[in-house]
C-alpha cells in the first residue's frame, strides 16, 4: 500500500504501543542546547539514570551566546553559568559538543544540517520548537519540552501520539523578489496559526521541487508557527547533493546504500493524506507581518487591516489588540512604516544563501540614518564562508554590524535586544509581544531582502522596487 | 514510581482572556536564563502583569479577588510558540493545577500532561459562562473532572474534554512516561540494532 514519508518513518521507529495508546518512538538523533537541557540532566541525576545513547546526542550553544563577545567569561554571569553547565553535562555523558572552540558552533538547526547529522528517513528531537527545520531533509523532527528531553536522554525514545499528514502543494513559479520566507508566511496566513494542530505538514509541488535545501529549511522551520509540530519535504537529488561529503554523512559504499534507502522513504505516489491544500505560487507576494502572531501578515502592497471591517467579533478583537500593541494605524499602508532596527539572522534566515542574496543587492548602498542594522550568521561555518566571500565586508560597508554566530535578536536571551518600543524589521520567526527582549518591543517579520530594503530606506519597503529585483 | 492519579482538580478559577496566548507571553525568554525551574512561578505572564518600574499592570493574576486560584481559563490556541517547558513549569509553580481553554497548542499540551497538569478543552460559550460565574463569585468552587470530561461549578456542568491519551495517562497515574519508557529499553536496543543509521 502507498504510504507517506511520515508513515514510513513512524513505522520504522515505533518501538511499541504504550498503555495510554501513544507510541514509544525511537529518536535516532537528539540535538540539545543550553537553555532547555540543563534541567533534563538534573532530572536524570535525580533518578540515577545515564544517557542511553550518547553517540546519538549532539550539543551546541546558541540562545545565550553574546554575538559581540567571543571570549569567556561572558559579561552576563547567568549566560556563563549555562554555558559551563552544558559543557560539564556533555563531558560527563560523552556527548559531542560543538562548542565555540570547535569552529562548528551555531544555531542548533543550522549545525545539524551543516554537519550532515540531519538525514532523510530519521527521527530527530530537540528541546526547541523550530526543530521542524530538519524536516527539509525528509526527517521527522519534533520540538519537545524538557521532561521529554530527559526521556530521550534516558531511553532514546519518547511517548507520542501519531500525527495526521497535510500535503501542501505550492504550484507554479514564484515571482521575482518572492522568497521561501514569503511562502511560509503566506501559508500561515492562509491556514492560520493553529491550522496545523495535530498535523505534520508535507510540503511539495514545483516550488519545493526547485527550492534549494536552505529554502526548504526556511519553510519547514516555521511549520510550528502554523501550529504543525513537524513539517517536511520529501528527499530528492537536491537533498542528496547537499549531504554528500559532509562530516557525518555516510562515505564510500555506505553512501550509495544510504541514498537508496533515503529514496525509499519519500512518499509513494497516490498515498493517503488526511488533508491536501493547494496554493498558487503566483498568489504569493513579499509578505510582512503587522501584528503579534506570524499569521497576521499582508503583502507589502496591502494595507494594515481595519478592525471595523472585520466580520467576526473575535477577529475584530485580535486586530484591535495587535494594532494597539504595534502602534500601527488601521487602513494605512504597511509600506513606509518607519523602523528603528533591522535584524538579519536566526534559524529561519541565518544561512549562507540569505547573506549572499542580501549582499548582492546591498552592495554600494547605506543603512539609513537612525537605523541600527545587525547581521548575525547562524553558525561559525556560515560566518567563515561569508567572510571568505567578502559578504561581511559588503554588509559592514553598508553600515550593518557583522556579528558572531548565535540566535541573537530572534529571542534576545543575549545582549541583542530591542529597547523600549523600537520597531524591528526582522528575518526571524516570531513577532509575539516582547519577543525581541523588550516588553514593548515591536517586530515585523519578513524575508532577509525585505529587511535589507527596510534598513537602507529606513522604513518598510518593497525590496523589488528598492533593489530593482527582476530575476 | 507511583504517580498521583489525577482524576479531578477542584479549586477557584481565574480567566486570562484572549486567543493565541504564546509561551513568550507566559514566560518571557529572559527568565529562562537558569539551570533549574525553581522560582519561575513569580514571573508567570510577567511582561503583561508588570510595568517597567516593577509596579502592577491591570491583569487578572494581579486581581486580589482571584488570588490563590488553581484553575486557569483562557481562549483558543493557548500555549502556542516556543516549546519551552518553562511555560507550564511557571504555571504550575504559580499554583495552577489545571488549564481550561478552547484549544491548546500541541507541544504545550504535551508538556503540561507530562507534568500532571490536565489541559481541558471547552467550548467558548461554556468558558464564557464559567468566567461570568467566577466574576460574580470569585470564591466559587470549580471542579475540572478529568475522568468525566466535565467542569462543575455552582450547580452547573459544562463539557470539557482532556484528549483521550492524556486523560488516560492522568487518571491512571501514568502521566510521566519515564517508567514505561525505561521498561521498553530492551526493545529499544533491539530496534536500534536493526536500524541502519543507528547500527553503524
Amino acid at each position: 500500500m502507498a504510504k507517506s514519508l511520515f508513515e514510513k518513518v513512524w513505522a520504522a521507529h515505533a518501538v511499541r504501543t504504550l498503555a495510554n495508546g501513544q507510541t514509544q518512538l525511537l529518536i535516532g538523533t537528539h540535538l540539545i542546547h543550553e537553555v532547555t537541557s540543563p534541567q533534563a540532566f538534573g532530572m536524570l541525576r535525580d533518578l540515577g539514570l545515564k544517557v542511553a545513547m550518547p553517540h546519538r546526542t549532539f550539543a551546541t550553544v546558541d540562545h545565550i551566546v553574546p554575538t559581540d563577545q567571543l571570549v569567556e567569561p561572558y559579561r552576563d554571569p547567568l549566560a556563563q553559568a549555562m554555558m559551563e553547565e552544558l559543557r560539564r553535562n556533555c563531558a560527563q555523558s560523552g556527548i559531542t559538543f560543538f562548542d565555540r572552540a570547535t569552529g562548528k558552533q551555531g544555531i542548533v538547526h543550522i549545525v545539524g544540517p551543516e554537519q550532515g547529522i540531519t538525514q532523510p528517513g530519521t527521527t530527530i528531537a530537540c528541546g526547541d520548537s523550530h526543530t521542524s527545520t530538519h524536516g527539509a531533509f525528509g526527517a521527522v523532527a519534533f520540538g519537545i519540552g524538557t521532561t521529554q528531553i530527559r526521556d530521550v536522554l534516558a531511553t532514546q525514545t519518547m511517548a507520542l501520539g501519531k500525527l495526521k499528514v497535510r500535503r501542501i502543494n505550492v504550484r507554479g513559479r514564484l515571482r521575482p523578489g518572492v522568497y521561501a520566507k514569503d511562502v511560509i508566511l503566506h501559508i500561515i496566513r492562509v491556514l492560520g496559526v493553529n491550522g496545523g494542530t495535530g498535523y505534520a505538514y508535507e510540503y511539495g509541488g514545483e516550488v519545493f521541487d526547485r527550492f534549494s535545501m536552505e529554502e526548504r529549511m526556511t519553510v519547514c522551520n516555521m511549520s510550528i508557527e502554523g501550529g504543525a509540530r513537524a513539517g517536511y519535504v520529501n528527499p530528492d537529488q537536491t537533498t542528496f547533493d547537499y549531504l554528500k561529503g559532509r562530516p557525518y554523512s555516510p562515505q564510500g559504499a555506505a553512501w550509495d546504500a544510504a541514498v537508496e534507502r533515503w529514496r525509499g522513504f519519500a512518499s509513494d505516489p497516490g498515498c493517503h493524506y488526511d488533508d491536501v491544500v493547494n496554493i498558487e505560487a503566483a498568489d504569493i507576494a513579499p509578505t510582512v507581518t503587522w501584528g503579534i502572531n506570524p499569521g497576521q501578515g499582508i503583502a507589502i502592497t496591502e494595507s494594515i487591516p481595519d478592525p471595523a471591517r472585520a466580520t467576526a467579533a473575535d477577529e475584530r478583537a485580535s486586530i484591535e489588540e495587535a494594532l494597539a500593541y504595534m502602534k500601527l494605524r488601521p487602513g494605512a499602508a504597511i509600506k513606509g512604516t518607519r523602523i528603528d532596527v533591522a535584524f538579519i539572522g536566526s534559524c529561519t534566515n541565518g544561512r549562507l544563501s540569505d547573506f549572499r542574496e542580501v549582499a548582492r543587492h546591498v552592495r554600494g548602498r547605506r543603512v539609513a540614518a537612525g537605523v541600527k542594522a545587525i547581521a548575525v550568521p547562524g553558525s561559525q561555518i556560515v560566518a567563515l564562508q561569508c567572510e571568505k566571500e567578502g559578504i561581511d565586508q559588503v554588509l559592514r560597508d553598508a553600515g550593518f554590524e557583522w556579528r558572531g554566530a548565535g540566535c541573537s535578536m530572534c529571542l534576545a536571551m543575549n545582549p541583542d535586544k530591542l529597547i523600549g518600543d523600537q520597531l524591528c524589521a526582522s528575518s526571524s520567526n516570531r513577532n509575539f509581544k516582547g519577543r525581541q527582549g523588550s516588553p514593548t518591543g515591536r517586530t515585523l517579520l519578513m524575508s532577509p531582502l525585505m529587511v535589507a530594503a527596510a534598513a537602507v530606506t529606513g522604513s518598510v519597503a518593497d525590496a523589488r522596487e528598492v533593489f530593482a529585483v527582476n530575476s | 514510581m507511583a504517580l498521583e492519579k489525577i482524576t479531578a482538580v477542584t479549586g477557584r478559577a481565574v480567566c486570562v482572556p484572549g486567543n493565541d496566548i504564546d509561551t513568550d507571553r507566559i514566560i518571557p525568554a529572559r527568565f529562562m536564563k537558569c539551570v533549574t525551574f525553581d522560582g519561575l512561578g513569580e514571573f508567570l505572564f510577567h511582561d503583561v502583569r508588570k510595568n517597567a518600574d516593577g509596579s502592577d499592570q491591570p491583569h487578572p493574576l494581579n486581581d486580589p479577588r482571584f488570588r490563590g486560584a488553581t484553575i486557569l481559563l483562557s481562549g483558543a490556541n493557548f500555549g502556542c510558540g516556543s516549546s519551552r517547558e518553562h511555560a507550564p513549569q511557571a504555571i504550575q509553580k504559580h499554583g495552577f493545577r489545571a488549564v481550561v481553554a478552547e484549544s491548546f497548542a500541541e507541544i504545550f499540551f504535551g508538556n503540561c500532561t507530562t507534568l500532571g497538569i490536565p489541559c481541558a478543552a471547552a467550548a467558548r460559550a461554556d468558558i464564557a459562562r464559567l468566567t461570568a460565574a467566577i466574576e460574580a463569585d470569585p470564591g466559587l468552587e470549580v471542579t475540572v473532572d478529568v475522568a468525566a470530561g466535565a467542569i462543575r461549578f455552582g450547580g452547573q456542568s459544562i463539557p470539557a474534554e482532556v484528549r483521550p491519551a492524556a486523560r488516560d495517562a492522568l487518571i491512571h497515574g501514568r502521566w510521566d512516561a519515564i517508567g514505561e519508557l525505561l521498561d521498553g529499553l530492551p526493545a529499544v536496543q533491539a530496534l536500534a540494532a536493526r536500524t541502519p543509521y543507528l547500527a553503524a
